[in-house]
């Protein structure tokens, strides 16, 4: 190729990506560098303290703050919940779509329905379902379950059932994600494994065992952290549902940097807050890019 | 799950889940159709289902208490704006760097790559400074103009460009068009895929913002519907009925968009998932027609 052709294809190479790349510069690689230049100050809005450097002490603050350990436990225990049993929900869904089935578009959308849904409305729909009281429709429904042996409760003002109410609720709205991710992986495990593993005479559970679950690492893998990171993302639920009661039994770190910087004006603080928060995220991708690199299948 | 038996069992375990699943959703829309009054009370009988009376009263309340078009109309202005704007700037990123030949390719990809890693929450509060520092407060352009490049569009293009066949390119590079002629004339017309489906990802992250809108908005003229949403079910008196009609009117463009482009949204969450089947990732190079069964 000439060497004017090279030129002028590295010319509008830039000029193609020129924008995209500002944008990102500007929006994602400086602010991201602001949090991190913050976080060793004692910026604090509207105080008259002059502004300066002061190494590790907003990050042995924020990890001696008695509040934002509850907050990451929260999300450590939302995780720890939410994690495997929505992952277990949306297996036992593809598992149940997968294959010839009538209708099968049909039921995926009523599954997936709830993920389209912004996350505001759902929290709002379930503050309505958790009422509290026997008419509430939980409450109803748990005396249903119960034979009666349920005392009707408030949910959201509960310090014990808090937390599980939102878990519930984030299952409920995340589930259909999840699922359209393992039926497509279901769909790519090839179909001559199946065969040669019946004719070595395996029958369903060990089929399931020895083929489906290796063929379905990667996408369990993937949403697996991926819905762990979105458990540490976790805010809007939070927000509207509890604002992180009662007495902070569903605050989470997101609501903390959120009640930091914008409620209380402590710039450094919420900036250490949110490099902690980014350690968090990138610990759980590395994780995934190590787990999911491993082979697929033999063969 | 073989033979009639079998079939019969499956169909009526996913019909009983289904219903299961979509009960609050169903309540939701009964809700809105009811007396204020009676929504809390029989939510739990089955006239929360079957009521005995339907009005749009609720719908008109609504109308009556805030103003839900500006809200209707803050949304779809920052979402479709976001839309339009990343697409543009997102797509050539995603062509130069999967097609073009230029010393800094890899690096930038690198870059691009490496962002890919930050959540939002983890630059909210330094752009929420950098945006008041602008005077970008209260403003459509806070959040608009912040969402336009976006790190996973760039490498949604990257990836589907990366498997275009080279064929097309080829033909007009012959004829003696450039880099940005090919580009705009014969690669884009056949990237509706992935135009689509990072339309519809842009769509419904916008659509469902909470956290940004919530921290630059501080009056109702740029405030877009999660918030107005937020703020009208704690706005006494505490009406169920109209909340309900609130929240419907606040889906319903998003499920009308996804009955009618269904597989768009089905495709752009497996789009995000890992690539199934051989072709895993940037490193290899593209294959014709890999089969597209999502």
């Amino acid at each position: 190729m000439p060497a004017t052709a090279e030129r002028a294809e590295a010319r509008a190479a830039w000029l193609l990506s020129a924008p995209a790349l500002l944008g990102l510069a500007l929006f994602l690689a400086l602010p991201f560098a602001l949090a991190v230049a913050l976080s060793f100050t004692n910026l604090r809005l509207g105080s008259p303290l002059p502004l300066e450097l002061v190494g590790l002490e907003q990050y042995a603050r924020v990890l001696a703050d008695a509040r934002f350990r509850q907050a990451l436990g929260n999300n450590l225990v939302f995780a720890a919940v939410v994690v495997p049993v929505q992952t277990a929900c949306a297996l036992g869904l593809a598992l149940l779509l997968h294959g010839r089935l009538r209708a099968r578009a049909l039921y995926r959308a009523a599954f997936f329905l709830p993920v389209v849904f912004p996350l505001a409305l759902v929290a709002v729909l379930w503050v309505l379902l958790y009422a509290p009281g026997p008419g509430g429709l939980v409450n109803r429904a748990l005396a249903l379950l119960t034979l009666g042996h349920w005392t009707p409760r408030d949910f959201l003002h509960d310090p014990a059932w808090a937390l599980p109410a939102i878990m519930v609720t984030s299952i409920w709205q995340g589930v259909g994600f999840q699922m359209v991710i393992l039926l497509a992986g279901l769909q790519g495990i090839p179909r001559h494994l199946y065969e040669a593993a019946a004719l070595d005479g395996a029958g369903r559970w060990a089929r399931f065992r020895h083929v489906t679950l290796p063929g379905l690492r990667n996408p369990l893998v993937f949403t697996a952290l991926v819905t762990t990171i979105l458990a540490f993302r976790l805010f809007d639920q939070v927000r509207i549902m509890t604002r992180g009661g009662p007495a902070g039994a569903t605050t989470t770190v997101v609501h903390e940097i959120f009640e930091a910087a914008y409620v209380r004006a402590q710039a450094a603080r919420a900036s250490a807050m949110t490099v902690i928060f980014f350690l968090i995220v990138l610990a759980i991708t590395l994780l995934q890019r190590r787990l999911a690199a491993h082979r697929r299948w033999a063969g | 799950m073989r033979g009639r038996m079998g079939t019969l069992a499956r169909h009526a375990l996913l019909l009983a889940l289904a219903a299961l699943y979509l009960y609050p959703v169903a309540l939701m829309v009964v809700g809105s159709l009811k007396p204020d009054a009676l929504v809390l009370p029989e939510l739990a009988t089955w006239r929360g289902l079957f009521p005995r009376e339907v009005s749009l009263q609720n719908y008109r309340d609504v109308f009556e208490r805030v103003d839900f078009l500006r809200f209707l109309g803050n949304s779809a202005w920052i979402a479709g704006a976001t839309v339009v704007l990343g697409l543009a700037v997102n797509a050539p990123a995603g062509y130069a760097l999967a097609r073009l030949r230029w010393r800094a390719r890899r690096r930038v990809l690198a870059f691009a790559l490496a962002l890919l890693v930050i959540p939002f929450e983890a630059v909210a509060v330094p752009l929420f400074f950098q945006v008041s520092w602008l005077g970008w407060r209260d403003t459509y352009t806070a959040q608009i103009v912040p969402f336009a490049a976006n790190a996973f569009s760039i490498y949604l293009f990257y990836s589907f460009f990366l498997d275009l066949p080279r064929s097309l390119e080829e033909a007009a590079r012959v004829d003696g068009a450039g880099p940005l002629r090919t580009f705009l004339l014969v690669v884009l017309p056949n990237a509706r895929p992935a135009l689509a489906t990072c339309a519809v990802l842009t769509f419904l992250t916008q659509w469902g913002s909470f956290l940004w809108p919530l921290m630059v908005t501080s009056g109702e003229r740029v405030r877009p519907l999660p918030v107005a949403l937020a703020a009208f079910h704690t706005l006494p008196p505490l009406a169920w009925g109209d909340i309900l009609a609130f929240a419907v009117m606040m889906v319903a463009p998003v499920v009308a968009l996804f009955v009618l482009f269904q597989r768009w949204f089905v495709k752009g969450a497996a789009y995000t998932g890992p690539r199934s089947g051989q072709s895993r990732g940037a490193a290899q190079r593209p294959q014709e027609g890999r089969p597209d069964d999502v």
